[in-house]
């Protein structure tokens, strides 16, 4: 029988596959439960609380983890703009033009950022910064994560603009369309899904960095998981539980996001 | 058959222009910032963390000998900072091994599924992935820790009769970084098994070819590139790891990582020789790149 026998279903796979997301969610979602824990220990379930949810937003390390998640949004949101844009620029270079010498190196550059070790990066931007005496804080981190942020922002964007088919713009140019015309009335509404894509992928990033941040933020300028990583040195305590967990939300609300937009997409393709 | 255009593009003339920002900024802040590290791990270092401008050996001589405490003993090779790059090699290789294990059955069985299907599971894998890898590694340290749930839980039914003692370990360290990279390994064997065209196997399986060999002589040898592309992604991260050795391993479970990262945290660094060690880690990286283009250039070929 070819179907008893199929190699497309192989025994013991279906387990491995359940063990694999049990591997990746359990410690998560651990967490996620003991932030709501009423105990003082973190080991013992004292029942239902929100004091540590409460402490993150009121108690006395509020206004640290307050300033903390301004720079990490602000730093994000930023950095997500202007990678995403450079990304979105670079990528119409490459794809929306005819081919060209150089073609695969560029795109060697632009994924350059994920090839060399964060620890590298790391290293190499705080003696950049040093060498040319620029101090270290806000502005450094954000120029930091502008360059780790430019393949994440490129890769969903890259993707969807090889789906765009070029019969399209040469139709456009066949009717007389300038650059301008193809650009705001073919290429834009086209790519929206991938940009968006590509900011929440840019902007996730970001918010998640902590080791080029550790190095390039100076004294005083922390961003959420400096000022995680801060605390937990003095042990896990529950309300970074509770930080932790908002932390967790938002990434996975993004990726969602992100997730159905390509859905979509993939939908409206095959319609 | 489709005639050819030789026509220009809309965008061509501008191609220059739209290129630009990305060189510009990957340029001068990652490819100078690498360059000006690799002259920094030839110069002296100062003694409260800086760098004086005199060409010296120094950093990669301290790297492999050691000669005493005035530099004047006959040079003795160091074995220190050799055993600290074998040892992230050695547990980089390891959790890419546990993650291959786990993440090939898991890839196979997810690429095998309805097509409707297929996404929501990748999207299961991925999500994690995304989720701050330090808040991954704090929430992984809580799991396993002494007084932990898995300690209380197997302490509680008699199963142990005091905690494992994961914590400050190798074991913890592989852990930690099989953990991290997990999804990583997933996802490239994904998609060159559904890119694997099932009849083949059914040709088998009309010769009497049983499951095992089908999937070891006839699957397997089409999925290498995602395994290779897998095992890439999941071991060049381990090798320069600094959250999970630093968070699970303690002082004695030294990665590459946590070394450069001391060279440059307060006045005890030394410049020159964290520049050194980030270069080596570097060229090591590099090289496992190269042996793996090298390999999917082979596998084009036939």
């Amino acid at each position: 029988m070819q179907v008893a026998s199929s190699v497309r279903s192989i025994p013991g796979f279906s387990l491995l596959a359940i063990l694999c997301l049990v591997i990746l969610y359990a410690p998560l979602l651990v967490v996620m439960v003991y932030s709501f824990n009423d105990s003082l220990s973190i080991t013992i379930w004292g029942g239902f609380s929100l004091r540590w949810y409460e402490q993150i937003f009121f108690g006395l390390e509020a206004e640290k983890f307050q300033k903390a998640a301004w720079n990490s949004i602000t730093i994000a949101f930023m950095a997500a703009v202007v990678a995403t844009t450079i990304a979105f620029s670079a990528a119409i270079g490459v794809v929306r033009t005819s081919p060209f010498k150089g073609k695969n190196l560029n795109i060697s550059l632009l994924s350059l950022p994920i090839m060399v070790p964060e620890i590298v990066t790391a290293v190499a931007t705080l003696i950049f910064f040093s060498m040319i005496s620029f101090k270290l804080g806000y502005t450094s981190i954000l120029v930091a994560h502008i360059v780790f942020c430019i393949p994440f922002a490129y890769l969903p964007i890259s993707a969807r603009m090889q789906s765009i088919e070029k019969v399209y713009e040469e139709a456009a140019m066949d009717l007389y369309a300038n650059r301008k015309q193809i650009f705001r009335s073919i290429l834009l509404p086209l790519m929206i899904p991938g940009i968006i894509s590509g900011f929440l992928l840019a902007f996730i990033i970001s918010l998640d960095d902590f080791i080029i941040t550790s190095f390039v933020k100076g004294a005083g300028v922390e961003t959420l998981p400096t000022a995680i990583f801060g605390s937990i040195k003095q042990g896990i305590k529950p309300d970074i539980m509770a930080l932790s967990t908002l932390l967790l939300l938002v990434s996975t609300i993004l990726v969602t996001i992100s997730y159905f937009l390509s859905r979509a997409d993939l939908k409206n393709k095959l319609n | 058959m489709e005639p050819v255009y030789h026509q220009k593009r809309a965008f061509d003339p501008l191609r220059t222009w739209l290129l630009l920002p990305s060189w510009v900024v990957i340029g001068v802040f990652l490819l100078i910032p690498v360059g000006l590290m690799l002259l920094i791990s030839f110069m002296t270092k100062e003694f409260r963390g800086g760098v004086i401008w005199e060409l010296s050996l120094a950093a990669y001589d301290q790297f492999l000998f050691d000669r005493g405490l005035f530099g004047d003993d006959p040079p003795t090779i160091q074995w220190t900072y050799i055993v600290i790059f074998l040892r992230s090699i050695v547990q980089a290789t390891i959790a890419t091994i546990f993650c291959l294990i786990i993440g090939f059955p898991t890839a196979y069985f997810i690429a095998t599924r309805d097509p409707k299907n297929r996404t929501f599971w990748i999207f299961l894998v991925t999500v994690p992935y995304w989720v701050n890898l330090l808040i991954r590694t704090v929430s992984l340290k809580f799991l396993i820790r002494d007084n932990g749930p898995i300690n209380e839980f197997l302490l509680s039914f008699g199963l142990l009769s005091e905690p494992l003692g994961l914590i400050n370990t190798n074991i913890a360290v592989q852990l930690g970084l099989f953990y991290s990279y997990l999804p990583f390994m997933v996802l490239p064997i994904y998609a060159s098994v559904e890119r694997f065209n099932f009849t083949y196997s059914e040709a088998a399986a009309d010769l009497y070819a049983d499951k095992w060999s089908t999937l070891r002589r006839i699957v397997f040898p089409n999925v290498v590139p995602g395994i290779a592309a897998g095992c890439i992604l999941v071991f060049i991260p381990s090798l320069g790891a600094f959250i999970a050795p630093d968070l699970l391993g303690g002082a004695k479970n030294f990665m590459i990582g946590s070394l450069i990262e001391e060279q440059f945290k307060g006045n005890a660094g030394n410049w020159p020789f964290g520049a050194a060690a980030s270069m080596i880690l570097l060229t090591m990286v590099l090289i496992a790149l190269l042996l793996y283009t090298r390999q999917q250039a082979k596998g084009e070929v036939r």
